[in-house]
Order: structure tokens, then sequence, then C-alpha cells
């Protein structure tokens, strides 16, 4: 079933393309790899460019996930600058931005997902900036300094990092989202509050409950944010974070199974089965909900490159694990394990006061998911409880008496 | 610069020289060393850069973090030499460092 010489195409150089590739050889693929890339530069980690990167802590070569000889020792082609225009899956062909095409057996697409737009007046002025590219991220921080004004469009967890760097570059920062809380979408109200208060104390300013309409400015350069009640926020930069959409538009062109995203199985393959998927442009499988969803972290990428890697290579499929993200702002480091499907009771352990406590989501006696805000025992533990399915008690969950080894006994 | 040495769950040792100032992870990964996964790249926020200091360089590899500690409270097989190789940070005096991996890394 198995070609170790088949030639293997991966379009998209991110996290996951990178790894996939990497992997591949790890595995023992003898043939061909290709790894077509849309930016510059080999693949690279994107969390610190919002953290530690942002705020000068890390250098470019900390970010590669290789370095840039790794690809021609391992015989890994790698295409910088390249994106995928077309693919015809009658005759296994891509054509590529260049006008090239290249003739794959095995194709995996790691396309990932781009920021979305926003669509009003005066978003193409200079210093409005998104953050997923480490281009992007170059644009941001030589923007950023004491005494800038920023303005963040979006309180999800790429505006609130870079809110926390900002700060740390000493500029004046200002979040403005348009739910009446912060991470709606992506977490409890506990924690929303709880991150609040917290940027506040470091004085970054919050409009909630308010949309941006435009940008306005001078000479083609931004100069301030209008909002839905009628006012004008002044500022220098504006950063833009309200989601990411996959880029999945090859896909269903090429007639491949799409939902959210391209639509794989825990093989990582589409409905094509000479193509796999990886990383945030898949819909995928979650055994442990028993749904589909987009993830888009990291460790959903590594999880997909592994399985389609397995599944190239012909080993067994890899066990299925619990999703899960982590976010750094000033001293804080949040975990979460799991996704809070169904949840039908929050458990909070620890004191929000003292910066130290996590948030469980439980169904039933099952944990669907934990936030964990510096404290590693009750995510390291959560995850555990997640992946087994165990029956927790609620009641020794709240009580910090009881250690989470003592939750689980 | 050191040389470190790293062996595998199954005894495939891969000796390669580390750059003073990356982390023991980072030299494993950016030299395709199989056996550390490394998830989160080093934030300490995965445990999945387990590995077993040789005891003779406990010391020299230093001790670890609470949040470190916490981490590694829950990982799978731990031992007294046990550490996460993203917060070991390489230095000259950790030339001929020797680190034994897990089975696996969850």
């Amino acid at each position: 079933m198995n070609d170790p010489k088949a030639h293997v195409v991966i379009l998209g150089a991110g996290h996951a393309g990178g790894t996939a590739a990497a992997l591949l050889r790890q595995y023992g693929h003898e043939g061909p790899i290709t790894l077509v890339g849309d930016e510059p530069i080999a693949p690279y980690q994107r969390p610190p460019l919002s953290k530690a990167w942002l705020k000068g802590e890390a250098d470019a070569d900390s970010l590669a996930l290789k370095p840039l000889e790794f690809y021609a020792e391992a015989g890994i082609d790698f295409r910088p600058n390249l994106t995928g225009v077309s693919l015809r899956r009658s005759d296994k062909t891509i054509a590529l931005s260049d006008g090239s095409t290249l003739t794959y057996d095995v194709l995996i697409l790691a396309t990932g997902a781009r920021p979305i737009v926003l669509n009003i007046p005066g978003a193409d002025l200079s210093g409005v900036l998104f953050l997923r590219s480490a281009a992007d991220a170059e644009a941001l921080k030589s923007a950023l300094g004491p005494g800038v004004r920023m303005v963040v469009v979006g309180g999800g967890y790429i505006g609130l990092e870079a809110a926390a760097s900002g700060r740390a570059l000493g500029a004046e920062v200002t979040v403005v989202e348009r739910e009446e809380r912060l991470l709606a979408r992506v977490a409890c109200e506990q924690l929303s509050s709880f991150f609040q208060t917290y940027h506040e104390k470091h004085d970054v300013r919050f409009v909630l409950g308010a949309s941006v309409t435009g940008f306005t400015g001078q000479d083609g350069k931004l100069g301030g944010v209008t909002l839905t009640d009628g006012r004008t926020l002044g500022c220098d930069v504006a950063l833009v974070g309200v989601g990411a959409a996959p880029n999945d538009e090859i896909a269903r062109d090429a007639g491949l199974e799409c939902a959210r995203g391209v639509v794989v199985d825990l093989e990582a393959r589409t409905s094509d089965p000479s193509i796999f998927a990886i990383g945030d442009v898949t819909h995928r499988p979650l055994p442990l909900y028993d749904r589909m969803f987009r993830l888009e972290s990291v460790p959903n990428a590594l999880e997909q490159a592994k399985q389609a890697a397995c599944a190239i290579t012909g080993r067994a499929a890899p066990a299925s694990e619990t999703p899960w993200f982590w976010s750094d702002q000033y001293d804080l480091k949040l975990q979460i394990a799991g996704v809070p499907f169904d949840v039908d009771r929050l458990v909070v352990r620890g004191d929000p006061g003292a910066g130290k406590f996590a948030v469980f989501h439980l169904k039933g006696d099952q944990l669907q998911a934990v936030e964990a805000v510096n404290a590693p025992p009750e995510f390291m533990a959560g995850r555990q409880f997640i992946q087994n399915r165990k029956a927790i008690s609620p009641e020794k969950l709240a009580d910090t008496a009881v250690s989470m080894k003592e939750v689980g006994a | 610069m050191a040389k470190i040495t790293y062996i595998q769950h199954d005894g495939t040792e891969h000796v390669v020289d580390v750059k003073t100032g990356l982390s023991v992870m980072e030299g494993a990964v950016k030299n395709n060393v199989p056996g550390i996964d490394a998830d989160c790249g080093g934030a300490c926020a995965c445990a999945t850069c387990h590995v077993y200091v040789d005891d003779a360089w406990r010391e020299a590899a230093g001790t670890a973090s609470a949040m470190e500690e916490s981490m590694l409270d829950f990982a799978e097989n731990v031992e007294a030499n046990s550490r996460l190789s993203c917060q070991i940070k390489v230095s000259d005096a950790l030339d001929g460092l020797i680190v034994r991996m897990p089975e696996s890394q969850h």
C-alpha cells in the first residue's frame, strides 16, 4: 500500500508542513519531498511572535523549526515564496504561482489560515496591521515603542498577547472588543474578567461592546479608529486580531469535501485518498467529543503532521490527543486542555485574586475542559482526566486541600 | 559550545554540538534528534521534552523551578533525575552532558 519512493508534495511551510516534512524523513520515507511555502523563510514557530519575540526576548534563529541546512541535508526540496494556484486531482498536479507545475504521488495540504480583514473605510492605511507571519511581527515590532498609541481591535488571545507585549515595550494600549467581554468565543466569563482586571492593572484600557467602523488618517497614514458610538480613538498603530479563516480555497475548487475547513479523518486524510490536510486549514474529528471541529493551535498542527506522516509511511495511527492551548501574558501562564462542549457545571479551584487558579468545565461527572492560570498541576491532571474520561467529584475538585493527584485517585 | 549525547529509549545515541545559550531541548530539535517532541517550543507548557539527566551531570544541570517541578509531577515515567530539557540552558559547564529519553512523551 505505502510506497516508500512516493513523491510527497507539502503545500504550506508553517508549523504543520515543516513538521510533516521532518517526520516523514524521521519515519524513513525515501522518496522525494517538496515543501512549498508562501513566505521567504523556512518553517518557524509562530507563537513567540506575539510574546517573547515581540518583546525582544527571542531572536529569529531561535524561531526556526530547523536550521536552514537541515532541509538540504535531509533531501527536502524547500521552495519559498510560492503559493499553490490550482490542484488537478485527475493527473495529480498542482500549479504554482511562478507558473510551474508539480506532480505528486501524495499531497499534504498545510495551507493554514489567514487573518480576517475588516472591510471598513481606511483599512488600507499604513499602520493598520495584522499578526500572523514573521513579516507581520516585524512591522508591528518596528511600530511599537515608548509612548506609541496602539489600538488593538479584537480582545482574543492574539490581541491580548500583543497588548501585554505592547505595554512591555512602553506603548499606550487600548483594546476594542465587539462583545461585552474579552475572549468571548474561547474562554469562560471568570477567565475573561480575570484577564481584563490583570490587563487594567498594567494600564491597558478597554472599550467593550463597541465595533470599529473605520480607520482615519492623513497622507495614507493611520491617525485614529472610529467606533460605533461615534467616538474616535487617536492612535499611531492599530492591530487587527478578529480571528482567522482557513486557506481552503484550493481544496474547495478541486472538489475535496470541505466544511469549516478541509474535512479529514484521524489519519489526516481528505476525501481523496492521495491527499492529506493538516493544521489550521482542517475540519477534523475530535473523538473525545464525538464531533468535527476546526482547531487553531500548534499542538493540533503537530498531532496531524504525525497522523499524516504515519499514514504515508505505513505506521500505525498515533493515539488521539486531547486538544490543548497556551498563552503567555505578563507573568501569567494560561494553559487550556480540552474544549468546553455541552458543559453543565463550572468549578473554580484556587483564588483568581491571587493570580493562581483553574476553571474546570464538567458535563455530568466528566471533565470536558480546564483553563488553568499559573496552575500547571491543574492543567496536567485535568488533561489526563479528560483523556481518560474519568469520573470526577466536583467537591474534591473545588477543594484546594485535596491535591490534584488525590482528586484523580 | 557543548557536546551533548542524547540517548533514545531504544539505545540509539546522538552526539551533537550545541551552542551555548540554547536549551538542551533546542539542541535536540534543531539537530533532528528524535524523541524530544517539545510541542510548546520551550514555554514550559507541555512536558513533551522530558529527559533523564545522567547522574554525573545532575548537579551541573541545575535544579527545576517550581513551574517545571509541577509540570514534571504529572508527566509519565518520572524519575529522580527527570527534567524538562527546555529548561536546561547549555553552557560550557555542560560540555559532555548525557541525557536519556523516556519511551514516549505523553
